[in-house]
């Protein structure tokens, strides 16, 4: 058995910025199909225009067109690409200076080998039909003398914003103390550690005690009733909510513990939930339980009496 | 200035790492040997500093969660770099030098096999006209090496050398990822990955993490004989855009090495090289003699954890300074794609 309990995650976002009149001239060319440079002090054209000239640190201001075809400068091949990229098959990325241009722009070229790319190879930009106003609106391929035909775009004005999707997956592993604690509530159990110094009992339990630095190594196995220490009721809706509001979302001292667990309060109105509430755990049915947390369905009023705030005093 | 030293050094790097991404529990056994090392405990440390990234944890606030290694209560005074823990090294020495603390311990974590780390690393690109097209890091890194080969300034045979001693030198670092050298010629018989770079000319996927301890003059002395002295500390940028760089060079690492008042009299030198032409490039830039041993550890191509491979060049060039296999010894460190950010630590063993 692995030390550790992993699990796959995904982390996904859009990047959404709105680019200014620099960047933004040069997606709108994009979006036309044609190439914006910009001219710095030192002479040089360079495509993407840079927002501030890299030499005189003076915004942009000076702009040409390119032409849409240019030479290879440097490449490489793209044996085993990653998700994302403008090719899910083998296919090389370049530099390209484009002819009126002095400095490289870094895009791919559609060969189906690597012995089809050089240095020195003569490429044209092949276009998107559906373009947007972003870098992915063209790739380039090597250049037959013959341009093909440009789809006039769907859109017009100037391109303001762009939206960069963003995913990215992991194998997301939990500290082995954090296994001990998953591996526990497979089996309806509820395991913390103790310091061995402090003493203070962590659910769930954490790689190293935050007081003292040291591993959390004595497994400790709580009860599955608790005190509410404070709460909060929920009533915003968001993406991925699974509960319909108003809920409870609340901090739980189990009994044995030092640390408050974060879990729901149901079955009980939300305005009577308050700070001292004796709650217990209601576990899903046995054969639904995995290593994970929502074992616990909720935690509902145990019926007991509330407890002393002597008693979670410490632990607010 | 105040005089201020290397004096404690611990370091973990491994293929991959069966554990969180906030690495707290790997840290937890490095601060304890840096205490071993200095006989101090966490109250003698008067400012901490990490350097790691959110993006290869895949979750927010990683540096957060990683602080219980240090146990903070009371509460301790701390801060982060989203970069190489050699930057965070670099906000150490400052914070040393406005007399506010006389010690640091600098530490710095990455579980690189957590995602795909060539692709993570397209997200620190200009996200309107780079990223989107998520341009991995080794494919970036081949397009320089194949600059400077079409402009004459190395070829394979010389990527291959440094490959071969460094895997040759690794086999002495209990650290090492990769190890084991062959020949040139074996070297170059084997598979492209990224024309012109094989796996071999890459820094493999590492996990791991380091912490450096930093102390100011009399702390410094009652830790170690010989303290690494820092003589010299600079970071320079080069710009976002790989287009208006000269990518067969590196600018900013011939300025910081020009900042620190050059690097005459460098007897070791470890340069954060992730890729084998980065050598040959940073070799060039900073005018190292040609006596000047290189990456004794085997430097970034045996084993390089992200957010922390520069740093560990600094520990083990202060290593070679604390046995006294070199009176002066130098360390660099490299941030951001294809070279582009670069700093030079010089240390010494007299002052």
């Amino acid at each position: 058995m692995s030390r550790t309990l992993s699990a796959p995650v995904t982390v996904s976002f859009d990047y959404t910025r709105s680019v200014g009149p620099v960047l933004g001239r040069f997606l709108t060319g994009l979006r036309d199909g044609r190439f914006v440079g910009a001219l710095l002090s030192d002479g040089r054209v360079v495509v993407p225009p840079p927002e501030f000239d890299p030499l005189t640190h003076r915004a942009t201001t000076d702009f040409v067109d390119v032409a849409e075809t240019g030479t290879v400068t440097s490449w490489t091949w793209v044996s085993e690409p990653v998700a994302g990229q403008p090719f899910d098959r083998p296919f090389a990325f370049a530099l390209v200076t484009l002819d009126g241009a002095d400095a490289p722009l870094l895009h791919a070229v559609d060969v189906a080998s690597p012995d089809e790319i050089s240095t020195g190879l003569r490429v044209r930009a092949r276009w998107a039909a559906e373009r947007t106003g972003a870098i992915t609106d063209v790739v380039f391929e090597p250049d037959t003398g013959t341009a093909s035909a440009l789809v006039p775009p769907a859109t017009e004005g100037d391109v303001t914003g762009i939206v960069t999707p963003v995913s990215l997956d992991y194998t997301y592993a939990a500290s082995p103390e954090e296994s001990a604690f998953f591996r526990g509530l497979a089996e309806g159990r509820i395991v913390g550690q103790r310091c061995p110094q402090c003493r203070k009992v962590y659910v769930p339990p954490r790689p190293a005690c935050p007081v003292d630095g040291v591993p959390t190594v004595e497994e400790i196995e709580l009860s599955d009733t608790g005190t509410v220490t404070t709460f909060c009721i929920v009533n915003v809706p968001f993406l991925g909510q699974k509960i319909t509001p108003p809920y409870v979302s609340a901090y739980i001292l189990l009994d044995g513990a030092d640390i408050a667990l974060q879990h729901l309060i149901l079955d009980i109105p939300v305005e009577e939930i308050r700070m001292g509430l004796r709650v217990k755990a209601v576990w899903r049915p046995r054969e639904e339980w995995g290593t994970t947390i929502e074992n616990i369905s909720h935690f509902a009023p145990s019926g007991e009496p509330d407890a002393d705030f002597d008693t979670y005093r410490h632990h607010l | 200035m105040r005089d201020v030293a290397v004096v404690g050094f611990a370091q973990r790097q491994m293929q991959d790492y069966d554990g969180s991404p906030t690495c707290a529990e790997l840290l937890v056994p490095i601060f304890a040997e840096c205490y071993e090392q200095t006989g101090w405990t966490k109250r003698d440390i008067g400012f901490w500093c990490s350097g790691s990234s959110d993006y290869l944890a895949g979750r927010s606030f990683s540096f957060v969660s990683a602080i219980d290694a240090i146990g903070v209560l009371p509460p301790v005074n701390e801060s982060h770099v989203e970069m190489d823990a050699a930057w965070a090294l670099y906000e150490a020495w400052l914070k040393i030098q406005t007399g506010e603390v006389d010690t640091a311990l600098v530490f710095g974590f990455g579980k690189a096999s957590a995602g795909v780390l060539r692709r993570t690393l397209s997200l620190q690109l200009d996200p309107y006209t780079l990223t989107p097209l998520w341009p991995d890091t080794v494919s970036i890194a081949a397009l320089q090496a194949r600059l400077g080969i079409d402009a004459g300034l190395w070829d394979e045979a010389a990527m291959a050398e440094v490959v071969n001693r460094s895997l040759t030198d690794a086999e002495k670092n209990e650290y090492a990822v990769r190890a084991g050298g062959s020949s040139v010629e074996d070297l170059l018989a084997r598979p492209m990955f990224a024309d012109p770079l094989r796996k071999h000319d890459a820094a493999p996927v590492t996990d791991g993490a380091a912490a450096i301890v930093l102390a100011a003059g009399d702390k410094a002395r009652e830790v170690r004989e010989r303290p690494a002295w820092i003589t010299g500390l600079a970071h320079y940028t080069d710009g976002l855009q790989l287009g208006t760089r000269d990518l067969t060079r590196s600018e900013s690492a011939s300025r910081a090495a020009t900042a620190v008042g050059g690097l005459d009299g460098v007897e070791i030198a470890e340069l954060h090289a992730p890729f084998s032409h980065q050598e040959l490039i940073l070799r060039r830039e900073l005018g190292l003699a040609d006596d000047v041993r290189l990456n004794p550890s085997g430097g970034a191509l045996a084993g390089n954890p992200m957010f922390t491979g520069g740093a560990i060049r600094i520990g083990e060039a202060a290593r070679r300074v604390w046995d006294g296999t070199a009176e002066k010894a130098l360390a660099t460190a490299t941030s951001g794609p294809a070279l582009q950010q670069n700093l030079v630590c010089v240390m010494e063993g007299a002052l």
